[in-house]
């Protein structure tokens, strides 16, 4: 069943100068996913998502939140999104609480009945009516969120959003997102230049690089067959001969071998070792890092 | 519309700039106050006794005197013999120029903050209204609600407005108080002189007229106010241009220094009066000193304010609509 679709970009272009940054984008959200935004620092990520808020005018191309053309009708689009660009700041010379009234009192029909249920909804209750300087980060992240439900937006447009978290932070952050997108039907863009995070938390990606979207496709689907296994034996010219003799493989330089990851063949090749009287030391799955990635999909492209 | 202003009004009384100011007007005051008790014992002592025209006539006779110095600058000279002739009026006509009281007091610090202290305290207000939004990076999430950009800073704008009042009434309210003890609270009906026209012949006391002094007064800050707006607007259009408050307050504060400078010696240079900086020293209109350049007058400098402040408006909107946000 096809979902509704909820922000749709169509041939976004941005040249500042003579220069084009962003080079003709073009997706869609759903309602209902977390659709991750991924690319190295410097591929167009934060401008693409500032013309999405309406901080940037596209040089061409159009934004479409739930059908209403950013351009054109600003304050209907604006009223169904809700963001985090960067880092959520906000007045740290206000309360928690001052926070939301200001970003409240921009919108129609918000009072206090929704700035209590969002307070309670990331969890900060208690602190609410500390001034914002006295806030830790990962609290000034979910008052930042808490800003950005306020509205009850379809669209949220999250920016790198476990920047500068500890792990505990970046796990509660991920279960929220998650949470907003299966329970209450968002749809969430998710900026980040770490393919562990987006692998973690999206259903879809857009990979970015340059000012172009290189592919869209579903996290399986994308890193399907770009697993690797990385081995450690003893002794090591027999094991590598061996393992050779099954599948491709690639000597590293720390004395370590990479193949293929493959969830039938892996332990197979496994047992073959230890029968021949190869000891394996260590069995490693390992993720493809962006920059190999990036290096597959772009056929050798390096990242600027 | 409301909400918004009360946004803003909400962030500035947070930012605690408000009784800063009013901190600093009533250091001042009081400072300004000691000195002119200061000077007014000091001149009682010298000429042993507190009878206005005694000290009146010493006035007239050093002036006089510093007039024949055969050194002094031709337009020094000038001014000093036109505020003669009215020292001469004065006393001719038996009118107190300095009736002491709290009203007068007012009436000469209104007189001596308006082209630097007031403007001063305006643009600590003024400068980082939009500046400081993006420095802080909530410029972002202002700009991402569902409200067009420039309701945003028209928002910001009343409240530079109703800021800049409200910095003229404390001005007024604190000196009238603080000055008040010392010198007494009356002399509202006190008369003043006004309507000296400067020419190139001279001063022309052919329009010269008593007022009371209250209506002096209220005229003075009607033209207190109006530089403070003007001023107000000046800084908020750098504070939309440059991102950074601390150099928007510099550029404003070396234009506001520049025209206390430039109004001393810029008699030569015609054009200059086109600045907006040599034109805010409105209340002198009021008193009858010299323009700083020949030519100017009361209406001259008003024009000339007003179509800075509208500049400045039109490019404040224009640019904060328009620009992309990084």
């Amino acid at each position: 069943m096809e979902k509704n679709i909820t922000l749709s970009v169509k041939d976004l272009k941005k040249e500042i100068g003579k220069r084009e940054i962003i080079k003709g984008l073009t997706f869609d959200l759903r309602e209902g996913e977390v659709f991750g935004f991924l690319g190295p620092n410097g591929a167009g990520k934060t401008t693409t998502i500032r013309m999405l808020v309406g901080l940037i005018k596209p040089t061409s191309g159009s934004v479409r939140i739930c059908g209403f053309n950013l351009e054109d009708h600003f304050q209907d689009a604006m009223k169904n999104l809700g963001c985090i660009v960067e880092n959520p700041e906000l007045y740290p010379y206000l309360s928690g609480y001052n926070n939301l009234l200001h970003f409240a009192r921009m919108l129609e029909g918000i009072g206090e009945k929704r700035i209590k249920e969002v307070t309670e909804l990331v969890g900060l209750t208690e602190r609410i009516h500390d001034k914002v300087k006295t806030y830790s980060l990962g609290m000034r992240q979910r008052l930042g969120i808490a800003q950005a439900l306020l509205g009850e937006p379809k669209v949220l447009i999250l920016d790198e959003p476990t920047n500068g978290l500890d792990p505990a932070g970046i796990r509660e952050m991920r279960q929220f997102i998650r949470y907003l997108a299966e329970k209450e039907g968002l749809s969430v863009l998710v900026s980040s230049h770490l393919l562990s995070e987006i692998q973690l938390l999206c259903d879809r990606v857009a990979i970015i690089s340059r000012g172009t979207i290189i592919r869209v496709d579903t996290v399986e689907h994308l890193l399907a067959n770009r697993e690797r296994v990385v081995w450690r034996i003893s002794p090591f010219e027999k094991g590598k001969q061996l393992l050779s003799s099954l599948t491709p493989i690639e000597v590293k330089e720390d004395g370590t071998i990479l193949t293929e990851f493959n969830e039938q063949k892996t332990p197979e090749w496994n047992r073959q070792l230890v029968e021949a009287g190869v000891s394996v030391t260590e069995i490693n799955r390992k993720m493809p890092v962006l920059e190999e990635l990036f290096l597959e999909l772009t056929g050798g492209d390096t990242i600027e | 519309m409301n909400k918004l202003i009360q946004n803003e009004m909400m962030k500035l009384i947070a930012k605690k700039r408000l009784i800063v100011i009013a901190l600093i007007i009533g250091v001042l005051v009081t400072l300004f106050t000691y000195a002119q008790y200061k000077q007014v014992q000091t001149q009682r002592e010298k000429l042993g006794t507190s009878d206005w025209r005694t000290i009146l006539q010493q006035q007239i006779i050093d002036t006089t005197n510093r007039l024949s110095s055969s050194r002094m600058q031709d337009e020094w000279k000038k001014q000093l013999q036109i505020s003669l002739k009215q020292q001469q009026y004065y006393l001719d006509h038996d009118i107190n120029p300095a009736e002491p009281g709290a009203p007068t007091f007012m009436r000469i610090f209104l007189e001596n903050s308006i082209d630097l202290f007031l403007p001063l305290m305006v643009m600590v207000i003024a400068s980082d209204l939009v500046s400081s939004e993006h420095s802080l990076g909530s410029i972002k999430l202002l700009l991402t609600r569902p409200i067009k950009r420039w309701k945003v800073l028209l928002s910001k704008y009343i409240t530079l407005c109703l800021a800049v009042s409200l910095v003229v009434a404390i001005t007024g309210i604190l000196s009238y108080l603080i000055s008040g003890i010392v010198f007494g609270f009356k002399g509202w009906g006190a008369p003043i002189l006004t309507g000296f026209n400067v020419t190139e012949t001279g001063l022309n006391t052919s329009e010269v007229k008593l007022l009371s002094l209250w209506k002096f007064l209220l005229m003075d800050f009607g033209l207190v106010w109006f530089v403070s707006i003007v001023v107000g607007t000046l800084s908020f259009m750098l504070s939309v241009l440059i991102r950074s408050t601390a150099a928007g307050m510099g550029v404003m504060l070396a234009a506001l220094i520049s025209g206390a400078i430039l109004t001393n010696m810029v008699s030569s240079w015609e054009t200059a009066k086109y600045l907006f900086m040599v034109n805010l020293r409105l209340t002198d209109y009021m008193k009858g000193t010299a323009p700083p350049i020949e030519g100017m007058n009361l209406s001259f400098s008003i024009m000339i304010l007003f179509v800075w402040w509208a500049a400045a408006l039109f490019v404040s909107f224009f640019v904060f609509t328009k620009k992309d946000v990084y």
